[in-house]
């Protein structure tokens, strides 16, 4: 196979490598990565670096050490910005090329900004570790935040924010924060806790303008004319996949990098993480999954894909999240995003008891859960692997 | 191979459990992990080592000899 060349040096680009490795590849295994540091975990961002229990060594995903004894040739600092498939070759921003056998694009997703919002103080976004240090020199007691964005990323800094006595407003778009992503009822549920844990929060509210007076954020408007003072902003609205640079590379790109259901994009190159919409043929739907656990196993599947093809096997998981915000931690087993259904089985606020489950045409495709055992979750998820249809899903569970 | 596990650091995701429920447990009233025995055998290495690269908190480390 030669040289494998992996675009991206987060947990999806370091479990390919690290799987390369630990499978016998002993060609040349190039990491490149836009980031100076070596490879560290994000979900804590939001959380243990920014409330500051944990410093930021505490999120390096590998030691020093084990990742010299991988023997990768490391490219970190270095952002790609071209890729010619045809001479196999990526170009790196300091006008280097790399020549590749195999290819991995495992780039990620980078937070959307608020249009004319780049490089204003006080404005914040939160997806790296300069990010969130800078977001945590900000945060004392009495300021005011405004989170634009009520996703997860803006539901975490909101239960941090508030531990750390910051006066929190939340600005979301549409009627409940959450709903997107787990449906309206189990938004409110959760909105309920931000509520009682002291969060101001808008629906259905468009920032117009971000407001200033003489260089200092003051606050932010919105559509309807109203005022929320602030001394800082943080943009919470989603993030984009890094694709840009694999412009004119001849590979489909439609909010992604789009690949087949065996991470293929093209004959050698590989989409791997944030960055990767592919076909998923336990849902039978294509998709793009920006969550933790998925980069280190699809990463995990294209490693053993490129040292076996023969044996190539479709990439087929169970999505799996998480969420810590105050005293609660929600899990999800599925693709919740797409629900026609979403039943709720228990909403205890009270106990922090929670039970959801997604339903997407006749087939039970989700759960979510707070204060469950992780029996029951692991049942639910068994379900879903099996592609159970609904009706028989709720009677098992129920049994 | 020797396993530690980081209780501190773990969110309780389970794919541990999926992956080498010899090895890992979780605690029934907040699913932190719960090592079942610190040096699997050789049979259950490559589920091991799975476990510890999916682990979405970085909380499973392996000494190997």
């Amino acid at each position: 196979m030669n040289r494998v060349v992996i675009v991206g040096a987060s947990a999806g680009g370091l479990a390919t490598a690290e799987t390369l490795r630990r499978a016998g590849h002993t060609d040349a295994i190039t990491l490149i990565g836009d980031e100076p540091q070596l490879p560290y975990d994000r979900p804590p961002l939001s959380k243990q670096l920014l409330c500051g229990r944990w410093t930021p060594d505490r999120l390096d995903l590998r030691s020093a050490t084990d990742i010299d004894a991988l023997g990768l040739e490391l490219r970190l600092g270095a952002r790609a910005t071209e890729l010619d498939t045809a001479r196999q070759v990526v170009t790196l921003a300091d006008g280097g090329d790399v020549s590749y056998d195999a290819l991995v694009v495992a780039t990620g997703a980078r937070a959307r900004r608020l249009p004319g919002t780049e490089g204003v103080g006080g404005v914040h976004t939160l997806r790296t570790l300069p990010d969130a240090l800078a977001l945590k020199e900000r945060l004392r007691p009495g300021r005011h935040l405004v989170i634009v964005g009520g996703g997860f990323v803006g539901a975490e800094v909101a239960a941090t924010a508030r531990a750390l006595g910051v006066q929190v407003t939340l600005l979301e778009s549409g009627p409940v924060p959450l709903a997107l992503a787990i449906g309206e009822e189990a938004g409110r549920f959760m909105t309920r806790l931000h509520h009682e844990h002291g969060v101001t929060i808008h629906a259905g509210a468009a920032v117009t303008e971000i407001l200033r007076t003489g260089g200092e954020l003051t606050g932010v408007r919105l559509a309807d004319g109203t005022v929320v003072l602030a001394d800082d902003v943080l943009v919470a609205i989603g993030s984009a996949p890094n694709t840009e640079w694999l412009a004119g590379s001849g590979l489909t790109v439609h909010n992604g990098l789009v690949c087949d259901e065996y991470c293929t994009a093209a004959p050698g190159v590989y989409g791997v993480g944030d960055v990767a919409r592919w076909h998923n043929p336990l849902f039978g739907t294509a998709m793009r999954v920006e969550h933790r656990t998925n980069a280190a196993e699809q990463g995990m599947a294209v490693a053993r894909t490129l040292l076996d093809p023969e044996a190539r096997k479709p990439f087929a998981p169970v999505p799996y999240f998480w969420s810590d915000q105050y005293d609660t931690k929600l899990q999800a087993y599925g693709h919740l995003g797409d629900h026609d259904e979403a039943l709720v089985l228990d909403a205890d606020p009270a106990s922090r008891k929670l039970l959801v489950a997604y339903r997407k045409a006749d087939r039970l495709v989700g759960v979510l859960a707070a204060g469950k055992s992780p029996k029951l979750l692991r049942a639910w998820r068994a379900l879903i692997a099996a592609r159970s249809p609904w009706t028989t899903a709720l009677t098992t569970t129920a049994a | 191979m020797k396993v530690s596990v980081d209780a501190d650091k773990c969110v309780a995701a389970g794919q541990c459990v999926l992956l080498a429920p010899e090895v890992f447990d979780q605690r029934e009233e907040d699913g932190v992990v719960v090592l079942l025995g610190e040096t699997p055998g050789p049979a259950l290495h490559d589920a091991v080592r799975e476990s510890a690269m999916v682990c979405p908190a970085a909380a499973i480390h392996l000494a190997e000899s």
